[in-house]
This record gives C-alpha cells, structure tokens and sequence, in this order.
C-alpha cells in the first residue's frame, strides 16, 4: 500500500482511541466526583489535564481548573489538538485522504460519529455530555467492530491495528500515572475506603472492573495496577495491547520485506516488560516505571514513522 | 394530488405533454407520487439528503475551519427517457466522440482539417488548451479522450442540442451512481414497474477500459487526485475504490529510469495506466508549469516513451475549446462523411469580426461563454444581466475576442422538481458519459442536472444547481 495511506490509516485509529480514552477519563471522573461529594472540588479536575499531557497548553489559554473549563479544553477545545473533537476531526481527516480503502460501513461510522462532534460543539453548552461521551465511546466500539467485520486482515488492517494498540497501551499508563503519582496525598490514604473508591473508577475508566472483580473480588491499589499493566489477555492491559501491537508489527514487517531494525525497538518494548513485575514496579516507583516505558513506546512510533511512511 | 396544481408553463417538460396528461411513459411513477402523501413524499426527500450526508458525500463550505459541509442537492423526482429517444442520443454521442478524437490526431500530427480550411488554423493554434508539446505523439488505442461528458440540452420543441463537449476531465458520474442508489430506495415500487436500464456497471467498464491502455498482463491503475481539497474529491476516491485502484496524490508517485513509481510501504510499484483528474498543464512541473505541486516531475517524459498512459491524453483539451466546438459539426462532415446526428447550439464566434459586432450589438438576448472555462464561470446571461455586467463583458469581448463565443438563450426543457412550495418545473440539462478506447461504451444514463432556482438557467452546483436521476429505459 502507499506510505501515505499507511500513514494515514495508522494516525486515523490512534486519533479514534484516543478520543474515545478522553471521552472514557472525562465520564468516570464526573461519576467519581459524584461519589465523593466533591464536584465542586475544582482540584479533582486538574489530573484530568495532566493525563492528557497538555497542562502547560492549558495553562496559557485557561485561569483555573474548574470543571466548566476543563470539560470545554478536553471536548470540544479546537486548539487543544488532544481535544475529543481535534481527535474526531483528524480521525477523519485522514479516513477521507484513504477513503477508497475503507469499506463504506467503516467511513460512514467515522463520517457519523465526525457529525455528532460538531452538532455537540455548536451548541456551546456544557451541560449534561454524559450522553455524549458515552455515544464516543460506543462510537469507538462500532469502529473496531467494523475494522474487525469489514475489512481484509491486510496491511491497512494491521497499520490501523498497531495504532489503536500503542495508543491504547499509552492511555493506560497515563491513566494509572495520574492515579498513582498525582492523586496520592499521603501514604495512609493507600487502602482507605476513599481510595477503593478511585481504584474502582481508574478500572471502570478502561471498562475493567467487572473483569478485575472476578479474578480479585475485592480492590487493592496493587493487584489494580497488576491487572491494567500485566495481564496476559485483558484487551486494554498494557501487556496485552503491547503485544497485540507486536503481532501487526510483524505481519506488516513480513508483508513489505521491511529491514528487521524496527522490530528491534519493539523487542526493547516488550522485553522491558518482560523483566518488570508488580514488586518490582512498586518497588522502584509507579511513576518511573510508566516514564521509561513511555519513552521507550515514543522511540518505536518514531521509527514506525522512518520505516513505512517516509 | 400533488401535479393537480401542476403548470408546464408552455415549456417543454420532460414529465408532462400538458397540464395534467403525464407522457406515456412518465405515468406509473406519476401515479405512485400522486398516491403517497405531501408529508411522505417530504420524508423520502429528507431521508435521502441525510443518506447522503451520512455518506459524506459532500463539499465543504470555505471559510469555515473545521468544516460545515453541505450536500449538492438531490432531487428526488426522475427525469426519464425512452428507450427511442436514447438510440438516437447514443448514436449521436458516439459519432461526435469519434469525430472529436480524429480530430484532436490529426490536430498533433498532419493537421489536414486546417490544410483543407475546414477550420481556421489560427483559432486551433491560439488555443489555451492545444499543447505543441504533444506534437507527433500517438497515444495508446490511437485514443484520445477517453473519458467524456457531452452536456445536451433540450428546446421548447423537445429537440437535443449538444451545449458543450467536455474532454478534459468531466466530473459528475459519482452522483450518477450515488443519485441511483438513492433513487432506488426513493421509489422502489416506480422503478421496478418502469423497466430502468442500469448504471451501475460503469466503473467496471473503466476499469476496463483503463487496463487495456497497457500491454501488461497485469497493470498497475492509479486514479490521480489533486488531494482531497478538490471539490471533486469524492468522487476521485469514489471511482478508486470502486475499481480497487490506488488513488494517488502527486507526491505519492515519482519518476526513475524512465518509469513511472508509486511509493508504496514495499517500496516502489511500477505504474502502467494513469486516470489523472489533474488538468494538463498541473501534469508535470518540468514539462509545464514549474510551479504545480499537483503533479510528478518527469511524467511526461515517461508519457512520451510510452511507459506510461494518461487518460485522458494530455493535449485533449483543444477539442473543449468552446470556440472550436462551433466546428464539431463540420469536423463530423470532414472526417466521417455525416451530418452530426445530434446538432449544435448556433454558436457566435467572438474572433470573427462580423459576429463580434452581432455579439456586441444583442448581449441582453444572447449567452455568453469564456471558451475555457466550465462550471458556470465567466459566464453572462443576457437576459438576466445587469447593464454594467454587460458592459464589463463587452470590454473583455473586444479586448480578447478569441477568448469569447455567445449563443442564444435556449428556452430549456424543465422537469417536475420537489420544491419548498410544492412541486414545480425547473429548467434541466443531461450529461451521458462517453467511454473510448479501441470501442466506445455509452454509458445508458447520465447526470440531470437541475436549476433549483425559480427560472434560473444556471444548473451548476457551485451556483445553486442540484442533480436528478436519470432513467433511461429499456425499448
């Protein structure tokens, strides 16, 4: 296929995941604030924007972290490109440079979902978007249905798949970073009824609770970050979306006859995982653990970049 | 009863002999809409516009960031033809197209129809569009338009007049396809009853049409976008997908040892046929304008050494000129020994003194046209002009006379249309799509298309037109 479809393609599914992680981090916070009493809390907002790794955008253009302002920089902020509706826009932005390798029932979901962005943005109102950030995310389930029903497990299929994969993975580790680093106050508040209460919506934010409570029953902050960052075969695990993404990256390796150098950074990847366990990452600190793995996921887009889209 | 209140104005009308009597062959589909409600027949109007914006097929509205799109109009009440009438428009078509190709060959190589004074020789040379470059080159199929839209008009009288030949790169056969798709689920029961000869086999027929511009086996076909900015984008995307071809832009494509390449996750592809949707002089930066990001540097170097098709030809369009289009009918005479089955519009030519000054001396009854310019720009209609729109084209008529051609204002066929106040007549033109290699393949339909505006005459979408199915049926 063509670098720039491939390009294409490969930005598109990243740019749907990540609108539907923001939509995901949005809702479960309102639930949270909700259950804690605290919606007026303005400092329960604020790791929101921190998870999206665009503080320092926001503190230029906004005065405080309320929630007014924070839903409007997340949703429908046009010059916030990490915005749900930047990420709709781009997503499909690059769905109509590709147009004629998507199958009509993929375009026109991402054609639908583009719509209902920007009939939301126009009416300017924040006021209840729970319907909303739920039709995005039940949108991000009609797109990875419709990739999976509609199209050829080809080269397009795997470049959209290794997207969403890296993307996910990363959303993940954002999510627990915040958690974990931004919202711990203080020591004795680790086990706490309050903190189950936070673990419990870091899971409903990556729909694991239901899956996490089945295998552990109660929450405990330890086997929560066991669970999003190790588990074998949970679809938004880290470990399990790395090595999805390993998977594509493979057959699009084998399919273009590609030089193996890039299969290298993904070897460095996972084998960094490989070598961590849950002890370990405690041990030496969540919030190390997610930075270098963060860096090392950084260097393998980049040379994705290099290989197939230059 | 929607057409009880129905008026054809003394107009011809593709629907109706005269008020309340429906053409014979216009009665079943008649008869369904005056069975359905004014609220259902609304609702299937509503529901096929959200169709086609869900869809995406649209343009978008400049000046607007992050994009308001709009839909081109689609009405849902068709224009039908008979299976008599389209024979004689399908001979007719076919006679022009291969006039028109003899002549654009003879043109770049002998040029015996100027040596024979059937045609001005200034008037082909000063062309905008005649391109020296091509001089002496023979395309592949000895084929030079291969794809074409010929615009038919039809007079108070019913009679078809050809309004314009287009050559370059006619657009429009996207909403041909999509138009029917609607059209079907609009009046399902209406269709069926009638017999409507199909259209969906067309980007088939290109495809193969394309393919066998190439000796390969197996070529490589690529459709040529200028990117998706183009308000004809959709439907660039649209034939690439449905004859699962690479649609490339032109930094996607690059030029070594004399071959064309696609620049492909597995390195580079060699390309064999090119359906470009670029306009000639965008084609290559070296050849012709240094300045096109639009094209591939040193495409028509790999053209010239027959490594490569481009359809249509580069060079074609000195047959679009409007000024030489007043001499297709001589040319059919020239080549083929035929009167041209399908007539002119009377046609002033700007260039010639005496016409200029006859031009000149009418403008508020005549139509006038810049020669290479389509779309509805640079156009003046006479009788809806303002005094000082004329006299801005009177001074551009005398300052670059060749640039111009007038003709009459045709008193054009109107079809019932579904309008806010109910349903009325609306002034329409047609465009079939002519498909040349060593055969040529008319394509039984073809875009309506349809001034929404009360008694506008202008059917272009950029000014206020919207498109109608066309249904050509079956003898």
């Amino acid at each position: 296929m063509l670098s720039r479809v491939a390009n294409a393609v490969y930005w598109m599914s990243r740019y749907l995941e990540r609108a539907d992680n923001v939509a995901r981090f949005i809702h479960v916070n309102i639930h949270l604030m909700l259950d804690l009493g605290l919606e007026h809390d303005n400092g329960r907002w604020a790791p929101l924007v921190a998870a999206s790794g665009d503080d320092e955008d926001f503190r230029r253009r906004y005065d405080d972290h309320n929630e007014k302002n924070v839903l409007h920089f997340l949703t429908f902020d046009e010059e916030n490109p990490n915005s749900i509706l930047s990420c709709i826009h781009r997503a499909r932005e690059n769905a109509r440079t590709v147009r004629e390798i998507l199958s009509s029932d993929l375009w026109m979901a991402i054609n639908d979902v583009h719509h209902l962005t920007q009939k939301q943005a126009r009416r300017r109102k924040i006021g209840d978007l729970q319907d909303f950030y739920l039709s995005i995310r039940r949108a991000g389930y009609v797109f990875t249905g419709l990739l999976e029903d509609t199209m050829t497990h080809g080269e397009a299929w795997h470049f959209a798949d290794l997207g969403r994969m890296l993307e996910r993975a990363d959303k993940t580790a954002r999510i627990l970073d915040v958690k974990y680093f931004l919202l711990l106050p203080s020591l004795e508040y680790f086990d706490s009824p309050y903190d189950a209460v936070e673990w419990s919506a870091v899971l409903k934010s990556v729909s694991a609770f239901e899956m996490y409570l089945k295998q552990h029953h109660t929450i405990n902050y330890k086997n929560v970050a066991d669970f999003l960052i190790f588990h074998p075969s949970f679809p938004r695990s880290i470990l399990r979306c790395t090595h999805q993404a390993a998977r594509s990256l493979h057959s699009i390796v084998a399919a273009t006859a590609s030089d193996t150098d890039i299969e290298q950074s993904m070897s460095t990847l996972r084998s960094f995982l490989a070598d961590a366990t849950i002890e370990s990452v405690l041990n030496h600190g969540m919030h190390e653990f997610i930075d270098t793995f963060q860096t090392h996921s950084n260097t393998l887009d980049r040379d994705i970049s290099q290989t197939f889209f230059a | 009863m929607h057409f009880s209140q129905y008026h054809t104005d003394g107009f011809y009308d593709e629907l109706f002999l005269s008020d309340g009597q429906p053409r014979p062959e216009a009665a079943p589909l008649i008869a369904q809409i005056n069975a359905l409600s004014s609220k259902d027949l609304r609702r299937r109007q509503r529901a096929a516009e959200l169709a086609m914006f869900q869809q995406g097929i649209t343009f978008s509205v400049y000046g607007d960031r992050q994009g308001h799109e709009k839909i081109i109009p689609f009405d849902i009440l068709p224009r039908i033809i008979t299976g008599q009438t389209w024979a004689v428009l399908e001979r007719g078509l076919k006679q022009r197209i291969l006039a028109l190709n003899t002549f654009i060959h003879d043109i770049y190589h002998d040029q015996n129809i100027l040596r024979d004074g059937v045609i001005p020789r200034e008037l082909v040379l000063s062309s905008a569009c005649y391109l020296p470059a091509c001089q002496g080159l023979t395309p592949p199929k000895n084929t030079w338009a291969h794809i074409a839209g010929i615009d038919l008009v039809r007079d108070e009288q019913g009679m078809f007049y050809v309004l314009e030949d287009n050559v370059r790169c006619p657009s429009g056969i996207s909403y041909v396809l999509e138009n029917r798709t609607m059209q079907k689920r609009t009046f399902p029961r209406a269709f069926e009853a009638m017999r409507v000869r199909p259209v969906s086999n067309y980007p088939n027929q290109l495809y193969q049409m394309l393919r066998r511009l190439s000796s390969e086996a197996d070529p490589t076909v690529v459709v040529l976008t200028p990117g998706m900015y183009n308000s004809a984008y959709f439907e660039h995307a649209f034939l690439a997908q449905q004859m699962g071809v690479f649609l490339a832009e032109g930094a996607d494509l690059t030029v070594s040892g004399g071959y064309v390449w696609l620049k492909t996750t597995r390195g580079l592809k060699k390309v064999d046929v090119i359906y470009r949707r670029i306009d000639d002089i965008f084609l290559d930066p070296v050849a012709f304008r240094p300045d096109s990001l639009l094209g591939v540097a040193g495409l028509m170097d790999c053209y010239r050494r027959g490594t490569v098709a481009l359809a249509n030809a580069p060079g074609t369009g000195v047959a679009d000129d409007k000024a030489i289009y007043a001499y297709v009918p001589a040319m059919i005479r020239y080549y083929l020994g035929e009167e041209a089955i399908i007539p002119n519009v009377p046609t002033y030519l700007c260039s010639d003194d005496a016409q200029r000054q006859y031009v000149l001396d009418n403008l508020e009854t005549l139509v006038v046209k810049a020669v290479n310019l389509s779309g509805g720009y640079g156009m003046l209609i006479g009788p809806k002009s303002t005094a000082e729109e004329r006299n801005t084209f009177a001074e551009a008529i005398r300052t670059n006379p060749r640039d111009y051609i007038a003709q009459p204002t045709l008193s054009l066929s109107r079809a019932p249309t579904l309008t806010p106040e109910g349903i009325e007549g609306r002034h329409v033109d047609f465009r079939p799509y002519v498909l040349s290699s060593d055969e040529v393949f008319v394509l039984p339909g073809g875009l309506t298309r349809v001034a929404l505006v009360k008694g506008s005459l202008v059917v272009n979408s950029s000014q206020g037109g919207g498109s109608k199915d066309t249904w050509i049926l079956e003898d």
